[in-house]
C-alpha cells in the first residue's frame, strides 16, 4: 500500500469540498446472533454432508477481520467423483422421471426457502465475501430466490421456448462459481439446470463456500431428492476433478477469461457443453449532453458496486473532452464521501477486498498504472487496520495501450479516458478482447439505440449501469464468453434439441 | 474439330478470383482416377487474406436491413436456378449420377431460399422483452457472432457447404469457406454465381486445398469468432477445439451423416442461424 499512500491526494482535492468528518455516520452494524454458523462444514453428496475423502479442511475467512469464519472440506478427485456418481443417479432414477410440473415446486420451495432464510443468507455473504449488507441483503439475496422463483416455472414449459424442436435435458452439469457474488452465481447457475431437468455437481469458490452450504441445508429442508444437487468445495484442483470428470455432460464456468479458456482448452474432444461467463473490461461511455450527476452516480455504482469485483464492472470511463473537467472534478468529490469499511455496517458503500491475493493483484495492476504514467486519484478515507482494504480510486491520463486500460483488474479502480466524436467513442469502447457489458449515457435516443447497436456486448446499460434480472439475459461476446444465463436465452446451454 | 476451352479454378476471396499467392495446386480427381482440374491449393496467406476480407466486409453487411440480406439471399437463389445445369455438370464430373446431381442443386436452391425468407423473422424468435422486475425497458436482440470459418463437408459437396454457409450468412456474419477437399468444382463454381448476385465482396470467401493444412490455420486465427466444424475429420476436431480455445471461438457442427442433409426439419432452421448470433440485452430507464 506504500505506493498509493505517498500519493495520497487529500491536499488535492479541489476547494469547497466536503471534508471527510462532514460525512460520518454513527455505527449501524447488522445483527449477527439471529443464526449459527457451524464450527465446520463437510461435502454435500446425495443429499447428506459427508466427510471429504480427503480428509482435509481449510478455513474460510472473514476478509475484513481476517478471522476464521468456519473450517469447509477440501473434495479431492475421488469426493468429486463420488458427487458425479450421485448426481448420475438421482438424473436416472428420479428427476428425469419427475413430471416437469413437480420438478417446478420442487424449485419453487428452494425460493421461497432462501427467501424465508433472507437475512441469515445476506450476513453470512457478507461476512464470508467482505461485500456490504446494504448490496447482499438488496441485491445478493433478493435475486437469487427470484431467479430460483423465474427458472421453477420454465420447467413445466420448455416446449414453448424452443418451438418445433423436442427439448431434452443434458444429463449431470458441473458448475463452477466465482466468490464474487457466491448465492447469487449458484443461483444463476442451478436454477435453469434443475428447470432444465438436468442434476448438478456444484463448485463455489474456495474463499467463499458458506451460503451455497446453507443453500445445500436448503435443498434438505426442501426435501430435494438425494443427488439432485451436490456441492463439493475446494480450490482449482477440484474444478479440474470436475471439468475432466468424464461421466460429466455439461460445465458451466464463470471466472476469468484464462481459467475459461483453460476449460475449453481441456473439454477438447469431449461431447460435453459448455458455457463460459468471463471477464470484462467494460466501457461506461458518457456524452457531454448526458445528466452529469446522474452520470456520477452510474460511473460510481459501475466500479465501486461490490469492490469492483463484477466482471461487468464500468471500468474503463470514456468521457466526452468537454466534459472531463467537471467530470473529474465531481468524482473527486463523490469518492471521497465513499463510505469504505466494516461490511456489517448498514451505511457501508464499499467492504473489504476479497482476499489477500485479490488485494496484491490490484496493488500489482495499480502500480503499473502509475508507472506507465496516469495520474491516480484516491480517497483518503481511513482504512481499517486488519482485513483487506483498498481505497477507492481512479486514473486519469490513462492511453490506452496501458495495463490498467487492457486488464481486468477486478477491484476498486477505474481508468478514465477520452474521447470527441460517437465514432471514436465506439472504437476505443470495442478495442478489447473482451464484450462482456456497456454503458451509455446521453440524453439523445436515437444516440442510445446507434450505440447500443454498434457496441459489441452482451449487455448495455444506457443510462444506467449494473442493474440485473431473471428474466435478462446476460453474457459475453468475444472472449467474455458464450452462452447466456437469464431469460429463456439462459435455458439453451442447458438442453438439447432435435 | 474444336478444341473446349478448359476452365481454371480459382480461389473466391473478397469477390476476385485470384489463383493462390501460393502458386501451388492439386490434381481433382474423378472416380476413375482421371485429372479433372487442377484447384487452388490454398495458403495460410490466402486464408488469412481471406480473413481480413471478411473482417472488412462484416460491419457493412451485418449493417444492412434485414429485409436488403433476405433479397441478396433470394438472388442467390434465381442466379443459381438459372445457372443450375453448370452446377450440375460440376457435381457429374464427379460422377454422380444425372438425377442426383440435379436432386443436389435443386435442393441448394431452396435452401437458399428457405433462409432468404428467414432474415427477417428469426430476430423476432430470438429475440424477446424482458419483463423486469422495476422501471426499466429492457430488451434482447440477437446480433451476428462475425467472422465465421466453415469446413465444409466432403460430401455432399455442394449441398452441404451451402447448408451452412446460408445460415451464417443470413444472421450478418461473414464466411471463410474451405471447400470440399475431393470435390472442391462446384464450390468454386458457386463462388462465380455469388459474384453475380449482389453478394458484397469479402461476405462469403471459398478457399479449396488440403484440409490438413487449412483447418489448423483457420481454427487458430485470432480474428474469427465461430468455426463450424462440419466438415472436420473426426480425429482432427479435438485439435480445432484446442486451437479454438485461443480466442474463445464458439464452435459449432452439425452431424450430417447422422442426421442427413435432405432431413428439412432437422437441417435446416431457426436454430442453424441462432448458433452464429450473440444475444444482446439492452436496458433502459422509464421516466418522465
Amino acid at each position: 500500500m506504500t505506493t498509493i499512500t505517498e500519493v495520497e491526494t487529500r491536499d488535492r482535492l479541489t476547494p469547497g469540498t466536503a471534508a471527510p468528518s462532514l460525512w460520518e455516520y454513527a455505527p449501524s452494524l447488522e445483527a449477527t446472533d439471529h443464526f449459527k454458523l457451524a464450527p465446520r462444514y463437510n461435502l454435500f453428496i446425495g443429499g447428506k454432508f459427508v466427510e471429504p475423502h480427503s480428509k482435509k479442511w481449510f478455513p474460510s475467512i472473514n476478509p475484513a477481520t481476517e478471522e476464521q469464519l468456519a473450517e469447509v472440506a477440501e473434495a479431492d478427485a475421488e469426493d468429486v467423483d463420488r458427487a458425479v456418481r450421485e448426481a448420475r443417479r438421482a438424473y436416472e432414477k428420479v428427476w428425469r422421471k419427475l413430471a416437469p410440473s413437480e420438478r417446478a415446486k420442487y424449485i419453487f420451495r428452494i425460493a421461497r426457502l432462501i427467501q424465508e432464510k433472507a437475512r441469515a443468507l445476506a450476513v453470512v455473504e457478507t461476512m464470508d465475501g467482505g461485500k456490504p449488507i446494504k448490496e447482499s441483503r438488496d441485491i445478493d439475496i433478493p435475486l437469487a430466490a427470484a431467479h430460483f422463483f423465474y427458472y421453477a416455472g420454465w420447467a413445466d414449459k420448455l416446449e414453448y421456448a424452443f418451438p418445433n424442436r423436442n427439448v431434452a435435458s443434458l444429463g449431470v452439469a458441473g458448475q463452477i462459481i466465482p466468490w464474487n457474488f457466491p448465492l447469487l452465481m449458484a443461483a444463476w447457475k442451478l436454477a435453469p439446470a434443475l428447470a432444465a431437468g438436468n442434476t448438478v455437481v456444484l463448485k463455489p469458490a474456495e474463499t467463499t463456500p458458506l451460503t451455497a452450504l446453507l443453500l445445500a441445508e436448503i435443498m434438505q429442508e426442501a426435501d430435494l431428492p438425494p443427488g439432485v444437487v451436490n456441492i463439493v468445495t475446494g480450490a482449482g484442483a477440484t474444478g479440474a476433478a470436475l471439468v475432466s470428470h468424464p461421466d460429466v455432460d455439461k460445465i458451466a464456468f464463470t471466472g476469468s477469461t484464462a481459467v475459461g479458456k483453460r476449460i475449453q482448452r481441456e473439454l477438447a474432444g469431449t461431447k460435453k457443453k459448455v458455457s463460459l461467463e468471463l471477464g470484462g473490461k467494460a466501457p461506461n461511455i458518457v456524452f457531454d449532453d448526458a445528466p452529469l450527476d446522474q452520470a456520477v452516480e452510474g460511473i460510481i455504482n459501475g466500479i465501486y458496486f461490490n469492490q469492483g469485483h463484477v466482471c461487468c464492472a464500468g471500468s474503463r470511463l470514456f468521457l466526452q473532452e468537454s466534459i472531463v473537467e467537471p467530470v473529474i472534478r465531481k468524482l473527486r468529490e463523490r469518492i471521497q464521501t465513499l463510505r469504505v469499511g466494516n461490511p456489517l455496517d448498514k451505511n457501508t458503500d464499499v467492504g473489504a477486498i476479497n482476499s489477500a491475493a485479490q488485494l496484491e493483484r490490484i496493488q500489482a495492476l495499480v502500480d503499473s498504472g502509475i508507472a506507465e504514467g496516469a495520474e491516480i486519484f484516491q480517497s483518503s478515507c481511513a482504512l481499517p487496520s486488519r482485513g483487506y482494504w483498498f481505497a477507492p480510486t481512479f486514473f486519469t491520463g490513462v492511453s490506452q495501450s496501458y495495463r490498467i486500460a487492457q486488464e481486468e483488474i477486478f477491484g476498486p479502480v477505474l481508468s478514465v479516458l477520452t474521447f470527441r466524436t460517437p465514432e471514436e467513442a465506439i472504437e476505443k469502447a470495442n478495442n478489447t478482447p473482451y464484450g462482456l457489458s456497456a454503458g451509455v449515457w446521453t440524453e439523445k435516443g436515437s444516440r442510445i439505440l446507434k450505440m447500443a447497436q454498434q457496441l459489441k456486448a452482451g449487455v448495455i446499460w444506457a443510462n444506467t449501469y449494473n442493474k440485473f434480472d431473471p428474466t435478462s439475459p446476460f453474457g459475453g461476446f468475444k472472449e467474455s464468453g458464450f452462452g447466456r444465463e437469464g431469460g429463456l436465452h439462459g435455458l439453451a446451454p442447458y438442453v438439447t434439441l432435435s | 474439330m474444336r478444341l473446349n476451352v478448359r476452365k481454371t479454378y480459382k480461389l473466391y476471396i473478397n469477390g476476385e478470383f485470384p489463383r493462390t499467392e501460393s502458386g501451388r495446386s492439386y490434381p481433382v480427381r474423378g472416380k476413375g482416377g482421371e485429372l479433372l482440374a487442377n484447384a487452388c491449393r490454398g495458403s495460410r496467406k490466402d486464408l488469412r487474406n481471406a480473413v481480413a476480407a471478411a473482417r472488412k466486409a462484416q460491419a457493412g453487411w451485418g449493417g444492412k436491413t434485414a429485409f436488403n440480406r433476405g433479397q441478396i439471399l433470394y438472388r442467390i437463389a434465381e442466379v443459381c436456378e438459372s445457372r443450375a445445369a453448370e452446377l450440375v455438370d460440376e457435381l457429374k464430373k464427379h460422377d454422380m449420377p444425372a438425377a442426383e446431381a440435379r436432386r443436389e442443386v435443386e435442393a441448394v436452391i431452396d435452401r437458399w431460399v428457405y433462409y432468404a425468407g428467414w432474415s427477417d423473422k428469426y430476430a423476432q424468435l430470438f429475440g424477446t422483452v424482458n419483463p423486469v422486475a422495476g422501471p426499466y425497458y429492457n430488451f434482447t436482440v440477437p446480433e451476428p457472432t462475425g467472422v465465421v470459418g466453415v469446413v465444409a463437408p466432403e460430401e455432399p459437396a455442394l449441398l452441404g457447404l451451402v447448408s451452412r454457409i446460408a445460415p451464417a450468412i443470413v444472421g450478418g456474419n461473414t464466411v471463410i469457406a474451405i471447400t470440399s477437399e475431393a470435390r472442391p468444382l462446384a464450390a468454386i463454381t458457386l463462388g462465380e454465381i455469388l459474384e453475380n448476385s449482389d453478394v458484397p465482396p469479402g461476405v462469403l470467401n471459398f478457399i479449396s486445398g488440403l484440409k490438413t493444412e487449412l483447418v489448423p490455420w483457420l481454427a487458430a486465427h485470432m480474428d474469427v469468432n465461430a468455426i463450424d466444424t462440419t466438415g472436420v475429420a473426426a480425429e482432427a476436431i479435438p485439435a480445432v477445439q484446442r486451437s479454438a480455445a485461443e480466442n474463445v471461438k464458439r464452435v459449432i457442427h452439425f452431424d450430417g451423416k447422422r442426421i442427413g442433409w435432405d432431413d428439412a426439419r432437422q437441417s435446416q432452421g431457426p436454430y442453424a442461424i441462432y448458433d452464429f448470433q450473440e444475444s444482446k440485452t439492452v436496458w433502459h430507464p422509464i421516466g418522465m
